[in-house]
């Protein structure tokens, strides 16, 4: 299962600020916009369970006071 | 008074709280992160460092730590707990104080006296000051910025519940100058800033941060 998370839209991210800047420097200045988050990979042993999975992310991947999680499971 | 001390791995200030502790006039108790037992302790520091190095985020492992369970259901029960920088991250991410902390806004670390407005004089950690009362003590660190979202900073701001803001420039661009918060009872309390930094001239800006550590036994002996 994959778990990308991210700030919310309205907590600033000065670390994807820092990143836009460096972009403008290198003339790219087309990019409007950066947002960096975390993508948290995980094995597991059986049929995964998404209700735990779910759980996992919601409740230590992510802190749901600034951040949104989006989970990818295995589609087949 | 018995004043426990937590320490997670990476915390770097524990001992200056215990010494905080003592200096006050109460009684350090070390505790350690794994165990279960708060060991009788009448309140309970939670000291800056960087436990488990940070990852995944600041005071997020460390907040799901065997010891934290029972801090989280003796503050439930009044227990007074006081969180010092990555101690505040630390109950921020517990869920025992709202909002949460985050990389700085100039992305630098921060370290400098700072001024602060004591706006809140009631709790049980800040009892010793008086309300508007402005103090030095060091701050330090690199994800201090305050956030929740503005709804939820309205309703704190509404209920009273921001007991220090930076008084001299905002070190970290946190929000509205927010720099500690309290439950609603008043009785946990963090901060970003270090008050057992500020507790001898001799080794601080002054002795400021004292009255945070008088203030709990005080509220300990009118407990009592």
């Amino acid at each position: 299962m994959v778990v990308d998370v991210v700030l919310k839209p309205e907590i600033s991210d000065p670390q994807g600020q820092a990143v836009l800047g460096a972009l403008g420097r290198l003339g790219h200045g087309g990019v409007r916009s950066v947002r960096q988050g975390k993508h948290f990979v995980l094995e597991v042993d059986g049929d995964p369970d998404e209700a735990e999975l779910r759980q996992i992310a919601e409740t230590l991947l992510a802190n749901p006071v600034i951040e949104d999680v989006e989970l990818h499971l295995p589609t087949d | 008074m018995r004043i426990g001390v937590i320490t997670f791995p990476g915390s770097l200030d524990d001992v200056d709280a215990a010494r905080a502790v003592r200096l006050a006039g109460g009684e350090p108790v070390a505790l350690w992160h794994a165990d279960h037992d708060l060991q009788d302790v009448d309140a309970v520091v939670l000291p800056g460092g960087f436990s488990y190095g940070d990852y995944l985020r600041a005071g997020a492992i460390a907040a799901r730590a065997p010891l934290m369970r029972e801090v989280v259901d003796r503050a439930s029960q009044g227990l007074p707990v006081l969180g010092i920088c990555n101690g505040f991250q630390v109950l921020c991410e517990a869920g025992l104080l709202p909002g949460a902390l985050t990389r700085n806004s100039h992305l630098h670390f921060r370290n400098r006296d700072q001024g602060l407005l004591v706006e809140r004089a009631d709790t049980a950690w800040t009892s010793s000051f008086a309300a508007g009362q402005r103090i030095t003590v060091p701050v330090k660190n690199g994800e201090g910025r305050y956030v929740a979202a503005p709804a939820e900073l309205d309703r704190l701001e509404g209920e009273g519940r921001v007991v220090v803001r930076y008084a001299d420039g905002n070190p970290n661009g946190s929000s509205r100058d927010i720099a500690g918060v309290c439950s609603e009872d008043g009785r946990v309390v963090g901060l970003m800033p270090h008050p057992e930094h500020a507790v001898e001239d001799l080794t601080g800006p002054g002795t400021d941060g004292l009255g945070f550590f008088t203030s709990v036994l005080s509220a300990l002996v009118v407990a009592a």
